[in-house]
């Protein structure tokens, strides 16, 4: 009991830092639906005069898909925490939660959770005007069966997101500069994920080979659960991976910080 | 892409090209002089973090090739995008990588700074500095990495135009170098207006975060908008300008002079207002410490 008061003051903590960003989180969703936008004029350019879908999708289903995906990188995405714990460990802050009954990575899960929330609740207005505005082609999940699933795949989703970018981020007890190495990650992420266009449309081979990482389960896979497109031996099949996955890695995060503290030296602290 | 501003990091202060400011050296000498005092700066700061600097190329390269594969995916279930066939928009993300990373070598890092400048006091000493403040602020590193990847966007673009089997005349490359010059005016003028933001908020990092989502504008091609959205992006923030029209010069699908005219004026036109709100915003500057 005590141990949940504890770090429900964390995440208390957490929302009022992060509602200092506020205007910059709005400004950064606004700006966000710029190229949004862009990328579904230019689908809306290909479909144009064409009466066969593109590997399955319609236009409606392809708008669709893009929508869902700001939705669920509003609601996982890691922002500001990796760099956040980069510089804890440069600037040898993370000195102070050693000698402290506090956990570090249930304290950075907490501030993320608390930053997610923030940031959800700014970026609610700006998305809902812009999904107002596509609602032709907005579906929502068609039964609330899909809408348990796809949130249980969501939870996972940030999750796995999380435990991947602290994990990154921890490489700073070895490297001086780790924003390269996170920038290269989130590349492969960004096209890996879906966050480009949908997988779907890649030759079937490279799709199987995708499904192999845990790119897709960081955001097509409860995308594609959202737009009905995954059902039945699949989804549970799939779900079952992606809780692999998050487990893979929390026990990879558990086991670097692991390493990293052995070595870690307090520079500065 | 949330890319904050990288570390900022003194170099070695040299002095020595600045001997000859005597007052009959001509102002035009003394600022390429002081500018090549600048450009030994970087060098030497750039070359302190060896690997940081190859692995800002490596990670610029990456995303370069995400752009790429973006449109080699689409071209698999189409046969073009508007009036656009596959090779020349490839054609078109290289030049508009060749600009942003231009740009990205000479002012990004700098129109970044400013806001960091302005909160640490440190823009009272440029301010001071007997030389053109806007010129000092706008130009005082030089990001080598840039060069580098223009390098790469400039391969990927002789590509394209082989498979598009074009032979540019001179008139033609003199045509887009200019153009590109015109373009790269425009991002400048844009960002340095974005950055004097920050004389009224210290958190303006959200603003020059959010001009890299404009860059996503720059490399599609024109044809896939219409109506506001092409307006807007057209007569006031120009980024479909940008790239599309030097591309447009090389492909030959200029059909009149009129987008050449549009996107000169609407160069000149982001210098003026950045320079306007400029100097609106030193004249409104209070020091921030002291």
């Amino acid at each position: 009991m005590i141990a949940v008061n504890k770090y429900w003051h964390v995440v208390n903590i957490g929302i009022q830092n992060t509602l200092t960003y506020r205007v910059n989180f709005l400004f950064r969703s606004v700006f966000g639906l710029i190229p949004l936008f862009a990328t579904l004029s230019l689908w809306r350019a290909i479909f144009e005069g064409r009466q066969t879908s593109v590997a399955g999708h319609t236009l409606a289903s392809m708008v669709s898909y893009y929508l869902v995906v700001t939705i669920v990188d509003a609601l996982t995405a890691v922002n500001e925490d990796d760099w956040q714990i980069a510089t804890d460990i440069k600037d040898g802050n993370i000195s102070q939660f050693l000698l402290k009954p506090i956990d570090y990575l249930t304290y950075r899960l907490c501030l993320f959770g608390a930053g997610r929330l923030v940031y959800t609740a700014v970026a609610f207005l700006p998305v809902a005007l812009f999904i107002v505005v596509q609602r032709n082609s907005f579906v929502l999940p068609a039964t609330g069966a899909i809408w348990s699933w796809f949130l249980l795949s969501v939870a996972m989703t940030a999750l796995l997101q999380f435990f991947l970018s602290y994990t990154m981020a921890l490489l700073a007890f070895w490297v001086l500069e780790v924003s390269t190495f996170i920038f290269v990650v989130f590349a492969f992420e960004y096209i890996a994920g879906g966050h480009l266009f949908p997988l779907d449309i890649l030759p079937p081979a490279l799709l199987k080979f995708l499904y192999f990482t845990p790119f897709p389960y960081q955001l097509f896979f409860p995308v594609n659960i959202y737009l009905g497109r995954t059902t039945g031996v699949a989804l549970y099949q799939g779900l079952c991976i992606q809780m692999f996955w998050v487990a893979a890695a929390y026990l990879l995060a558990r086991f670097v910080w692991h390493k990293g503290i052995t070595k870690y030296g307090a520079v500065g602290g | 892409m949330s890319r904050e501003p990288r570390v900022e990091c003194r170099g070695p202060t040299q002095s020595a090209p600045l001997d000859d400011l005597n007052p009959r050296s001509s102002a035009l000498g003394r600022y390429v002089s002081i500018y090549a005092a600048l450009l030994k700066n970087s060098v030497a700061r750039e070359m302190g973090f060896k690997s940081n600097f190859l692995m800002w190329i490596v990670v610029e390269l990456l995303w370069f090739a995400l752009q790429v594969s973006f449109i080699v995916v689409i071209f698999q279930h189409t046969e073009n995008i508007g009036d656009w066939t596959q090779w020349e928009v490839v054609l078109l993300i290289g030049a508009s990588q060749f600009i942003q990373q231009i740009f990205q070598t000479f002012f990004l890092s700098n129109c970044t700074q400013l806001s960091e400048l302005i909160r640490v006091g440190k823009l009272d000493f440029m301010l001071l500095l007997p030389i053109n403040s806007r010129f000092i602020i706008s130009l005082r590193q030089v990001d080598l990495g840039g060069l580098v990847n223009a390098g790469t966007a400039l391969m990927v673009m002789v590509y394209a135009g082989k498979q598009l089997h074009l032979v540019p005349d001179a008139w033609q490359i003199a045509g887009f170098v200019f153009l590109t010059g015109a373009g790269i005016l425009i991002h400048y003028s844009l960002m340095f207006l974005l950055a004097s933001v920050s004389f009224w908020t210290v958190r303006a990092q959200g603003i020059v975060w959010g001009y890299y989502s404009l860059f996503n504008i720059a490399r599609m091609p024109d044809a896939a908008f219409r109506g506001w959205f092409k307006a807007v992006f057209t007569f006031a923030i120009p980024m479909l300008l940008v790239s599309n029209v030097p591309v447009k010069l090389l492909v030959q699908r200029l059909s009149s002079p009129a987008d050449i005219l549009l996107l000169l004026g609407m160069s000149l036109a982001c210098l003026a207002v950045s320079e306007v709100g400029w100097r609106f915003s030193v004249r409104h500057y209070t020091s921030a410490s002291s």
